[in-house]
């Protein structure tokens, strides 16, 4: 069975758009300019039970509302989603029961309160019994390391003591599935290293599969084996890692700085037959995007026609390979 | 059920959480309560009795309504608004439980803690300060107790309601105003539905405002008796039964039209 089944999945937002001017102002109040926006454009696919799955893009390009249609709080304008064998809008109240979400941007524990207070309804609201929540959340706080946070109000917390209690909270209950919505926005290398760890030990302990949507690339590096990315609404990507790393990033970058100004056109022709892309970085600086084999041979070109001040070699990084492909908007592979 | 329970415990904790803010509650109870027994003493002015009202049974009329609006008045209509408009209620809509429901039990631990806390010690308070007027009748308090129960649910349901349009219209502040101010004057919390004229006495029965406070009043002053009594508690029931159809029909397509504004 598949944990997420997702086919031609669609969601339109209409919204408004206000004319300019205080004489657009006084129209707006008696008729208004609708206009259709396409979040999330006939998306199509599925996770198994157990994977960890990276979901990534740009900001606006329809993570969220996914994540929210996945989760049952927006409803699909057109489409079919099986989350864990349910249809999520329809039957919410017991599909909730076995999905954990976190919000990385918006708190799920009560403000005011002690976290243990949070957690003890929690508990009740998903009726786990005593002995289920002492067997598995002893090891879950123990793990986050939140002990002694327990008897402090939320509004008390750092942003990492809060989002261990969070993820310690979407727990309670010990999901199959669990939906991460930017879980380390704003943390902490140390906070995020933790939170990492503690999911990959969930993942291989319980067989949770996870869906985490992030900006930090290291987290899918360390987590996921599988991405799948989204543009405009869009999936431009659904693979292994692996697979992207291999067909995006073979090759390496080689930085140059250059002593004097120099042109793309001039730089091109000078490496026209061993096919090295250029890309300007700063006024004197430029990165060449060459096969691994003429590393050496696109080096002695250069140096030997221009004064040269600095030069880099670098392996092509995950973040790296991710810009080429929004940037130039094509995935072959 | 279990965690409905669960939710009245944490509100209680939420409300003992800002202390303060209900001992300053008690002396605004009172001090409006003796701002309607000056006011109301002027206008009786010697007579024994205005409307078959005696100015006894007025005074406990004004301090009971006001303890009574302390238990069923609460602010769930502003917290959905709230809800809405900062995107929080994608986090109720992943919780295992009805979000009306849910709102309505904090609601009435708000009303519960505020029933303990500061309509009990305000109407002590206020005894002694003013001549009132206290039914030895058992029967008497418990029709009261039912009826401010009904009250409860009636409320709630106007005030869930209004909060629910503002899944449509995204910011309706100027709605849960005049909504809050309807209800108090048309409720009988400012004055008696009977000192209405005639015509609006007619048209208030085919609205719910008075079974909020009028009604639960109007019996804890013994101004309704006998068949009276059970007919107010009938109007409250049907009431709170009439008002289930719109808010079921008004949540579902809500749900449907559902924007969680912020990401």
């Amino acid at each position: 069975m598949h944990a997420i089944e997702v086919e031609k999945l669609r969601k339109e937002f209409k919204v408004h758009s206000s004319r300019s001017g205080l004489m657009g102002a006084f129209r707006d109040l008696f008729t208004r300019n609708y206009k259709t926006i396409r979040a999330v454009d006939d998306i199509s696919f599925t996770v198994k039970q157990g994977e960890m799955v990276g979901y990534i893009g740009e900001n606006g390009a329809g993570k969220s509302t996914t994540i929210k249609m996945l989760t049952g709080i927006l409803t699909p304008t057109a489409g079919k989603v099986i989350v864990n064998g349910m249809n999520p809008h329809k039957e919410r109240e017991a599909f909730v029961r076995t999905i954990g979400v976190v919000f990385g941007q918006r708190s799920q524990l009560w403000w005011d309160i002690a976290v243990q207070e949070s957690f003890r309804l929690l508990k009740k609201v998903y009726r786990v019994s005593d002995k289920e929540y002492k067997e598995h959340m002893e090891h879950v706080i123990e793990t986050l390391d939140i002990g002694p946070l327990l008897d402090k109000p939320v509004r008390k917390l750092s942003l990492g003591q809060r989002m261990r209690c969070e993820l310690a909270a979407a727990l309670i209950h010990n999901p199959p599935l669990l939906f991460l919505d930017e879980p380390t926005i704003g943390l902490d290398v140390l906070v995020k290293l933790k939170i990492r760890q503690f999911l990959k030990e969930i993942n291989e302990k319980y067989k949770t599969t996870i869906l985490l949507t992030t900006h930090d690339i290291a987290d899918i590096e360390a987590l996921c084996e599988r991405v799948i990315m989204l543009d405009e609404g869009k999936i431009i990507y659904d693979g292994s890692l692996q697979r992207l790393k291999e067909n995006w990033g073979e090759g390496k970058q080689v930085q140059f700085t250059f002593a004097t100004e120099v042109t793309e056109e001039e730089l091109c022709a000078l490496t026209y037959d061993i096919k090295a892309t250029w890309r300007k970085e700063e006024t004197n600086s430029w990165v060449a995007h060459v096969a691994p084999l003429h590393v050496s041979d696109v080096i002695s070109r250069i140096v030997a026609r221009y004064d040269i001040q600095d030069i880099n070699i670098d392996e092509m990084s995950t973040e790296e390979i991710i810009r080429n492909i929004y940037e130039e908007g094509v995935v072959h592979g | 059920m279990d965690k409905y329970f669960e939710m009245i415990r944490i509100r209680f904790l939420m409300m003992l959480a800002y202390r303060t803010n209900y001992y300053t509650g008690i002396l605004i109870y009172c001090i409006n309560i003796g701002a309607y027994y000056f006011l109301w003493s002027a206008i009786y002015n010697g007579k024994s009795a205005i409307q078959g009202m005696s100015i006894e049974q007025m005074t406990t009329y004004v301090a009971v309504s006001w303890m009574a609006r302390a238990f069923y008045f609460n602010n769930i209509d502003r917290e959905i608004a709230m809800e809405i408009k900062e995107g929080k209620v994608a986090v109720e809509l992943i919780r295992p439980y009805s979000y009306l429901g849910m709102k309505t039990m904090q609601g009435l631990g708000e009303g519960v803690f505020r029933l303990f806390f500061l309509s009990f010690p305000g109407l002590i308070i206020t005894s002694l300060l003013f001549p009132l007027h206290f039914s030895s009748d058992i029967r008497t308090w418990g029709y009261f107790a039912l009826s401010i129960m009904l009250s409860f649910v009636i409320n709630s349901q106007l005030n869930l309601l209004a909060g629910v349009v503002t899944f449509f219209t995204l910011n309706n502040e100027g709605l849960l105003r005049a909504k809050r101010f309807v209800i108090d004057l048309f409720s009988g919390l400012i004055l008696p539905i009977s000192f209405y004229p005639h015509w609006a006495q007619e048209v208030m029965k085919y609205f719910p405002f008075q079974a909020i406070s009028y009604i639960p009043s109007m019996i804890f002053t013994e101004s309704f008796r006998g068949q009276a009594v059970i007919n107010g508690l009938l109007f409250q029931l049907v009431w709170s039964i009439i008002l289930l159809f719109p808010l079921q029909l008004l949540w579902k397509v809500a749900k449907k039209r559902l924007v969680v504004q912020g990401g």
